[in-house]
């Protein structure tokens, strides 16, 4: 088999070393009535070209040919071909958790450097080197939160992304969290008064997504003097990251959990994508996850560690801030390498290409007898529609011109029926977007 | 070495009595155990301690480790020096590196803490263990 | 003529971070010119919703950036250079046709939310995936969904958590071997149950009578790994499991080290009730510094309905994500689980079929053979047989002075990564080596003599074990003052700094240039 080092004599001299005759000595210690006595039955053994021709099949039997509407915590960015190069290094693929700090020290720094990067985009002052996803990295800042306060009542805005809010519940069920849901208004934006109302003396967190589900931007200032009045934390998440080229950053937050997919990471049918939480520095010693410190060595060279480890399982077991081990160490890899190819003046203009796609868009479909915007708060590269009729038909309709069109709303808000959630990013070319509202112009006009 | 004048637990903590008030750290066992202290997480003024009950940690790198606070009392000061300089206890254990101060609720409790010759002897007994 | 300045050491050695080599207007990615009108940022928000420029954000060339990160990638120890005798870490060879298959069009380019009947190709390899999973581990059941071990760990948990609510009884203890890795115990508090120890017996695995009277009707489950984190395959497994199931409660593996079982025996056969597998580790998928990784999830048929959403079910030839299951846990995480870390962990099981049988024959191989040209020099606590990794102590290195950690940093100067130091807890100055069957004899047999080498200078030379490395490219950092005063992100210097700033990061060329 390709993948093993050892020929036949060798297997027999290292077997001879230790007195055995064949490898299935080697087992002795498993009782006989649990010792497979037949190979098990898999598919296989394939060669490369197989392996390959096995995935290429698979791949054709998905989306090629169809043009992409969607968002909704995924997003189609432009990719530089600079990053894979520099990641399927082995140096870094093939690499280890950088414990041993002296011989690590290209993970470590690359690290840092990413800590630094998501505290310049959102204004906070310590981040850790990566949760899971944007979804646990909530779950987190939410445990996170229920430490710092002591306290256990937390109020969600359900213009929080549906899936990551359904992880938080999963996370809070068994710690006697208690979750509360807040309205949203006509501007797609989590109520104010709704949330004035709901703080109390004991709620520990008010968490919002900014962009929001339904692409709104949330007044995040408002909100964390609201929160801070009653002592409580402000959590905010981030699902489409590129936004903080262009959006104010949530300095004002207490903890922010964000998904940096959109920095350089493939959609990748959901994963793997790469959570980061970031909060105050005076909050750092309860937050989870790595962490990567500036020091020295004996010899006055500057160098990094992995520091604060006494936060986290293999050191603190039951009482950790977090059981996370395994991260997403290559996908921030991955981004930092992306932001730093964007730089200061390309994440901004990327940004704004993203707000003017999703504009020229947005004025297309408006200009449709019957397709209306109903929320009326700022956005960014996401917004709602709203059909006459059910999206799922309309998207059916799109189907035919190979346009996988918004995200019908109602699976998730099931009074919305009507309503989809629409992404257009940079990469997505004029002709498209025209062939789009072309393509609703039509299906709204077939009769029911 | 170790004071005369202070009291001590099989944690390794001391404690000073000061009339009504005591004062209390780790001692020197423990510091040298834990090595380079790099953070400590002590309890705010007002908390209520119980006695064998854990109020804090003492971090080093690699470990860290709960102190358990003697015998029952308020806590009336906190050693804020340690948040800048937690150093201070691994140079200075039984003085400077004082951890907190409080109210004692219940003197009698003294009575069970081993005096400076028991816990010497103490010591001599957990280094024999070891060596087997 | 005047004199030229002595040579610096390149700055491939002293490379400095990303920031400092930032100069305004430098470029390194430009996007295609926009094909619809313009929006300038004073009319894309409200002042109230934009933002300045970010201070300090990188601003450099292409080529910096690959010279830079190309820089920093030669400062790592990496499997592709050499072996990791990483104890539970499983540190093999990573398939780069795996790497090629994750980046295909048509597979890369997937969203979750697009419609299922566009998305047959994912969900056939997942399902695939599943099945070999499942034939693998002997189990009923599974989800690809959580994201690593711990988090494998944790929807375990909630999966015991919800049986056991369905039969009335959530219970509120959870059993722990004392030899447990950390994410156990870390995994069981946010679960909402409460920690117990169980200690190992003298000869390392667990203790039976101990068990017995510890099982009560307040267990709900006891974690095992097996082989345990010692390497020793625990034999009674069985008895284990009769034990918990006669009380009602369940037996959760921890999968770390299934590259000493797959093709050789299966949990589902022993007893074992839900259990999680690292893909990370016994796939080959790569660790890429720390992650990503993949943690899924296998069940035996009572744990079925609970398992968290999506499912994949099959309805004739098409299949589709289940959301609609009542007594499900609910979702762990977003969309659909780690994609392309579980594309690879397939690929790694098509290249080798019902074949993996002889992988872990390679490791158990070469973990004994190791076990035996060393046992005369380390010390070795535990003498029952082991499987694929074996853990030795440093008590005869200690006479001199010498501990594991030390050993470890020595052994890199040899060209080697450390072994897993200090754990499991139940030996004290442990050195847990896995060689893996990736291993050649070639390379283990210079793993074997650096090791006797390095046990040789502690006896003969200790202060050389004890200041190692002494060849890497920094030596050992201080950690204490890494921990003491965190500085956990780069600043941009204040004017007067500038200066103070530029020292620090040619501290390294300035100490050569006076060597």
């Amino acid at each position: 088999m390709r993948y093993l080092p050892k020929s036949e004599s060798e297997r027999r001299q290292m077997l001879a070393t230790i007195g055995l005759q064949s490898p299935d000595e080697l087992f002795v210690t498993i009782p006989e009535a649990y010792r497979l006595g037949a190979p098990l039955r898999l598919p296989g053994p394939l060669s490369e070209a197989e392996i390959i021709e096995y995935f290429r099949a698979r791949a054709r039997e998905n989306s090629a040919g169809y043009t992409c509407f969607l968002g909704a915590g995924v997003y189609n960015h432009l990719r530089s071909v600079v990053t894979d190069a520099l990641i399927q290094r082995g140096e870094f693929l093939t690499s280890y958790t950088p414990y041993q700090a002296e011989i690590s020290q290209g993970t470590l720094q690359a690290i840092f450097e990413f800590q630094t990067l998501v505290c310049q985009l959102t204004g906070q002052e310590v981040a850790n080197a990566s949760m899971y996803d944007g979804s646990t990295a909530l779950a987190e800042a939410v445990l996170m939160a229920q430490r710092l306060t002591g306290r256990r009542k937390f109020l969600l805005a359900r213009t929080v992304h549906p899936e990551y809010r359904q992880v938080v519940a999963t996370y809070a069920r068994n710690l006697g969290l208690e979750l509360r849901e807040l309205p949203f208004a006509a501007s797609g934006q989590l109520d104010l008064a709704a949330a004035r109302d709901a703080l109390e003396q004991d709620t520990a967190a008010l968490v919002v997504q900014t962009p929001n589900f339904f692409g709104v931007l949330e007044q995040v200032a408002e909100l964390a003097a609201l929160a801070h009045v009653r002592e409580a934390l402000l959590i905010v998440c981030i699902a489409e990251a590129v936004s903080l080229g262009i959006v104010h950053p949530p300095a004002e937050a207490d903890i922010v959990a964000m998904e940096g997919q959109s920095f350089g990471i493939a959609p990748s049918y959901g994963g793997p994508f790469l959570g980061v939480i970031a909060t105050r520095e005076k909050f750092v010693r309860h937050m989870p996850g790595r962490l990567a410190g500036q020091t020295t060595d004996n010899q006055g060279r500057r160098g990094f560690v992995l520091t604060l480890a006494t936060r986290e399982q293999h050191i603190r077991r039951e009482k950790a801030t977090s059981n996370i081990c395994t991260n997403q160490a290559l996908m921030a890899l991955a981004a930092t390498i992306h932001l730093c190819l964007l730089g200061k003046e390309g994440l901004r203009e990327l940004a704004l290409q993203n707000v003017a796609k999703a504009r020229f868009a947005r004025a297309e479909l408006a200009k449709i007898p019957g397709v209306r915007m109903p929320f009326s708060g700022p956005v960014f590269n996401e917004f709602v529609v709203e059909f006459p009729r059910a999206v799922r038909l309309v998207n059916s309709e799109l189907r035919q011109e190979k346009i996988i069109g918004p995200l019908p709303l109602g699976q998730f808000y099931p009074d919305q029926t009507k309503r989809g959630l629409l992404c257009v990013t940079e990469s997505m070319p004029r002709t498209e977007i025209e062939r789009l509202a072309q393509a609703v112009r039509h299906a709204l006009e077939e009769p029911l | 070495m170790y004071p005369s004048e202070y009291r001590y637990t099989r944690e390794h903590e001391w404690i000073k009595v000061e009339g009504s008030t005591a004062t209390v750290g780790i001692t020197d066992y423990a510091q040298h155990e834990l090595g380079d202290i790099v953070y400590v997480e002590l309890p705010k003024v007002g908390a209520r301690l119980a006695a064998s009950q854990p109020f804090g940690t003492v971090e080093s790198v690699k470990a860290v480790s709960e102190v358990y606070a003697p015998v029952s009392g308020e806590v009336i000061a906190a050693n804020d020096t340690l948040a800048q300089s937690p150093e201070i206890i691994n140079k200075d254990p039984h003085g400077a590196g004082w951890l907190i101060r409080i109210q004692l609720a219940n003197p009698a409790e003294l009575s069970g803490l081993m005096d400076a010759a028991a816990y010497q002897a103490y010591l001599a007994e957990k280094s024999k263990e070891a060596a087997f | 003529m005047s004199r030229p300045a002595p040579a610096r050491r390149h700055v491939s050695r002293d490379e400095g971070l990303i920031f400092e080599k930032s100069a305004p207007g430098k470029r390194a990615f430009q996007l295609p010119p926009l094909d619809v009108p313009a929006v300038e940022a004073a009319e894309a928000l409200e002042p109230a919703y934009r933002r300045g420029e970010i201070e300090g954000f990188p601003e450099v060339s292409e080529i910096e950036v690959i010279r830079h990160f190309t820089r920093l990638s030669t400062w790592n120890y990496s499997i592709d250079l050499g072996m990791y005798p990483l104890g539970s870490c499983t540190m093999k060879y990573n398939p780069r046709v795996n790497e090629h298959v994750a980046r295909l069009d048509g597979l890369a380019t997937e969203h979750p939310y697009q419609p299922v009947e566009l998305s047959q190709g994912c969900l056939r390899i997942l399902k695939a995936l599943e099945k070999c999973l499942l034939e693998i581990t002997g189990m009923d059941a599974i989800t690809l969904q959580p994201a690593a071990g711990a988090q494998g760990e944790l929807t375990g948990l909630l999966l015991i958590r919800a049986y056991l609510e369905s039969r009335g009884n959530p219970r509120r203890k959870v059993l722990i071997p004392d030899s447990a890795h950390g994410t156990n115990p870390a995994t069981v508090v946010i679960a909402g149950y409460q920690v117990q120890n169980i200690k190992s017996d003298a000869q390392g695995q667990m203790d039976i009578e101990q068990l017995r009277s510890l099982v009560d009707e307040d267990v709900a489950a006891l974690m095992v790994t097996n082989p345990n984190t010692l390497g020793i395959f625990e034999s009674r497994i069985a008895e284990v499991a009769q034990i918990l199931h006669a009380k009602g409660a369940l037996l959760y593996m921890d999968g770390a080290n299934m590259n000493a079982l797959a093709g050789v025996a299966r949990p589902g056969d022993f007893g074992v009730d839900v259990m999680h597998l690292n893909l990370h580790k016994t796939f080959s998928t790569p660790h890429g510094g720390g992650g990503p990784g993949a943690g899924p999830v296998a069940v035996k048929k009572i744990l079925e309905p609970f398992l968290p959403v999506p499912v994949i079910e099959e309805k004739g030839d098409q299949l589709a994500l289940h959301l609609n299951r009542p007594q499900s846990i609910g979702r762990v995480r977003a969309f659909c689980g780690n994609f392309g870390v579980l594309v690879r962990a397939l690929a790694y099981t098509l290249a080798y079929g019902p074949g993996i049988r002889r992988a872990t024959e390679d490791a158990v191989l070469n973990a004994n053979y190791i076990r035996r040209r060393l046992e005369d020099v380390y010390e070795l606590p535990y003498k029952l047989p082991c499987m694929h990794e074996v853990v030795f102590s440093d008590a005869r290195q200690r006479k001199h002075g010498v501990n594991t950690m030390d050993i470890a940093k020595r052994l890199m100067d040899y060209g080697f990564h450390a072994y897993t130091t200090a754990f499991p807890l139940i030996v004290p100055g442990a050195l847990m080596i896995e060689p893996t069957e990736s291993e050649s004899k070639e390379e283990c047999d210079l793993f074997i003599a650096a090791m006797r080498a390095i046990a040789e200078e502690a006896a003969a030379n200790p202060e050389l074990v004890k200041t190692a490395p002494h060849t890497t490219r920094v030596g050992r950092l201080d950690e204490v003052a890494a921990a003491r005063r965190p500085v956990l992100r780069w600043k941009p210097p204040a004017a007067e700094n500038k200066e103070e700033a530029l020292q620090l990061s040619t501290a390294g060329s300035q100490k050569n240039k006076k060597s």
